[in-house]
């Protein structure tokens, strides 16, 4: 029964992978930007969550209501200083600007952090390690909190979206910036919202990372890479497939790790690889069009 | 008026003719190199040609292909580790060096007509991530030992001095045949396809363009490159641990080279990888503050000289010493 304890395990990791995923998906899906700093952001919060917990004694939880806000307001300062910019320039400045932006950032980290690996476990007490026995299956309180915050950053947002003015603004935007500058929409506000809110969402999964699991300077490139599987998997543009796509990548993983030490990796990297494959394989672009052809085919 | 200016194109320019000879000269006394440069530039300089060889081949796969690779370091992980393997199984270890980047290039066919179906940031981070894999996967190779790693026996074979200068050497031959494969590849007709190509891959099939095939071949050249520049830094390290090799620094240094120097100019990534080097050997030893400014540099320069230094002052002066374009020249007839 092993193997149905690593299924739920790798589930309630892909909540941590569509948490991290989250903001990316929303960054791409609003400005078709792929930003590759994100994972080093991520890290970044995390050190800042960790800053406050440590030397203030705060709970991280806590800590966070000062952090979220601080980090949106950089993530709009992001979107006036460089994104705004280099969206100007063309498909591929996006793209060597916030690789830039990546590679200052990790070593910046090291610069004032060093190479010692933190971790926020120590600040929340029981709730790091405090766990359900289900027979076979353990369920972590903290990965099951993990899962639940993602469903309800992934839930908001799409509610924000569907539902507030800034939210139509922003998808309005998405759709094409000229035409919904001339309804009156300020695109470059919208813009700078959806990064706030982006980098704001990021923040919280680099605390979930903290908590979870430790983090040193260079662990961001690793996130970057993990919530781009995701949201790959589950199909780009989609909030519920990044949360597909995040189980999907967990499952793999937590079953690859079963094959060998290494497994967990390969796995992840392999599953990502197959479901691109088969939707080349599958004529069309659109991540539907797998689960369609996957319905019509002979059981 | 009848006296219209008649309009004719250039692919030469006395410039160019000049630029081309002293380029000559210069690779007839580097050849000669290890001759008279003494130990340590000798080591140097092999390094510079290395540095020279990634920035060429990724600047051919961004800046005239339109394709952001952020994993070109799988091949150079790759074409170390294939010039290990081969090595291991008894080829001539420089024998090793040469063939490793064209068993990789050879690799790099079918993963084309994967890769290059991804667009845009998708390709960027999709080759990261293959890089990673094939990071796990030669660590898997028992002859590697995991992280740990091993390194090229066979060259202890050589005496110093004579590994050293045949590294010099081989690193040389690499790069005149590389860079003049970009060269050659950018005078062609698949130049302007590739240019196209980038600039509008609709468009470019609409008038005829084979897009897959003239994308293939920059995806290929650029894999083969950088697995030369792979197998040569293994010549001058020896050791290889599969961490170094396949870690991401190496398309970040390609990145800072091509961004400075000049994307999509031919003469560019070679000037950036001259002042790569450079500031390398003052600042290389500061450590994680001289990587703070490279990765701030190449944020700056994508931001507000994204043609890099090469290319901003061939906008401004108009000199261009490769002849890879076409130069469209009015001579009015009534000055002549």
């Amino acid at each position: 029964m092993i193997w149905a304890d690593q299924v739920v395990q790798g589930i309630l990791l892909g909540g941590y992978y569509a948490l991290i995923a989250c903001g990316l998906s929303f960054m791409f899906g609003v400005m078709r930007i792929v930003n590759l700093a994100h994972g080093s952001i991520a890290v970044l919060a995390a050190y800042l969550v960790w800053e406050l917990a440590d030397r203030l004694n705060l709970s991280p939880f806590l800590a966070l209501v000062a952090v979220v806000p601080a980090m949106a307001a950089a993530g709009w300062l992001l979107q006036r200083t460089v994104l705004d910019r280099s969206l100007r320039s063309g498909a591929l400045t996006p793209l060597l600007s916030t690789f830039g932006l990546a590679v200052m950032l990790d070593n910046l980290l090291f610069e004032r952090f060093g190479a010692d690996t933190r971790s926020l476990a120590p600040n929340i007490g029981d709730l790091a390690f405090n766990s359900w026995n289900l027979g076979a299956v353990t369920i972590g309180q903290l990965a099951l909190l993990t899962f639940g915050v993602a469903l309800a950053l992934l839930g908001g947002l799409q509610l924000f979206l569907n539902r507030t003015p800034l939210g139509r603004a922003i998808r309005a935007t998405a759709d094409d910036p000229d035409t919904a500058e001339l309804v009156g929409i300020d695109a470059r506000r919208a813009y700078a919202a959806a990064a706030a809110i982006a980098i704001a969402t990021v923040t919280v999964a680099g605390a979930f990372l903290g908590m979870r699991a430790t983090f040193d300077p260079y662990t961001g490139p690793a996130q970057l890479i993990f919530a781009f599987e995701a949201i790959v998997i589950g199909g780009a543009g989609s909030l519920w497939g990044t949360l597909i796509g995040g189980i999907v990548l967990g499952v793999a993983q937590n079953l690859g790790s079963q094959v060998s030490p290494q497994g967990f990796l390969i796995a992840g990297h392999a599953v990502f690889f197959v479901v691109l494959a088969a939707r080349f394989g599958l004529a069309g672009r659109d991540p539907r069009s797998l689960i369609r052809a996957l319905r019509k085919a002979p059981a | 008026m009848s006296d219209a200016p008649s309009i004719f194109v250039q692919r030469w320019s006395p410039v160019s003719i000049a630029a081309i000879v002293c380029l000559g000269a210069l690779l007839v006394v580097l050849a000669f190199g290890p001759c008279f440069l003494g130990a340590y530039l000798t080591d140097r300089l092999t390094t510079l040609f290395i540095y020279v060889i990634m920035a060429a081949m990724w600047n051919a796969l961004a800046g005239y292909g339109g394709l952001v690779s952020i994993g070109q370091q799988a091949f150079f992980g790759l074409g170390a580790y294939a010039a290990i393997r081969l090595s291991h199984l008894g080829l001539e270890v420089y024998l090793a060096l040469i063939v490793a980047p064209l068993l990789v290039g050879l690799l790099s066919v079918p993963l084309s007509t994967f890769a290059l179906r991804l667009r845009g940031g998708e390709f960027a981070i999709g080759m990261w991530v293959f890089a990673e894999l094939a990071h796990l996967l030669v660590n898997l190779d028992g002859i590697v030992q995991g992280e740990t790693g091993t390194s090229l026996i066979a060259l202890s074979a050589f005496a110093p001095d004579t590994r050293r200068a045949l590294n010099y050497w081989v690193a040389l031959a690499l790069m005149t045949a590389l860079v003049a494969a970009v060269f050659f590849l950018l005078r062609s007709r698949v130049g302007a396809s590739i240019q196209a190509i980038r600039d509008n891959e609709e468009a470019a099939a609409s008038l005829g363009v084979r897009v897959m095939a003239t994308k293939r071949l920059i995806f290929v050249l650029a894999a083969v490159g950088c697995a030369a520049a792979g197998a040569l830094t293994l010549s001058t390290l020896i050791s290889f641990e599969p961490k170094t090799y396949f870690s991401v620094q190496w398309t970040a240094y390609m990145i800072f080279m091509t961004l400075v120097g000049g994307l999509g100019t031919f003469e560019g990534p070679i000037l950036g990888a001259v002042i790569f080097f450079v500031i390398e050997t003052f600042f290389g030893a500061s450590g994680v503050w001289y990587l703070v400014g490279l990765g701030a540099s190449a944020l700056l320069f994508s931001l507000f000289l994204p043609r890099g230094i090469w290319g901003t002052l061939r906008d401004r002066f108009g000199i261009q010493l490769m002849p890879v374009g076409y130069r469209l020249q009015f001579r009015s007839r009534a000055e002549t």
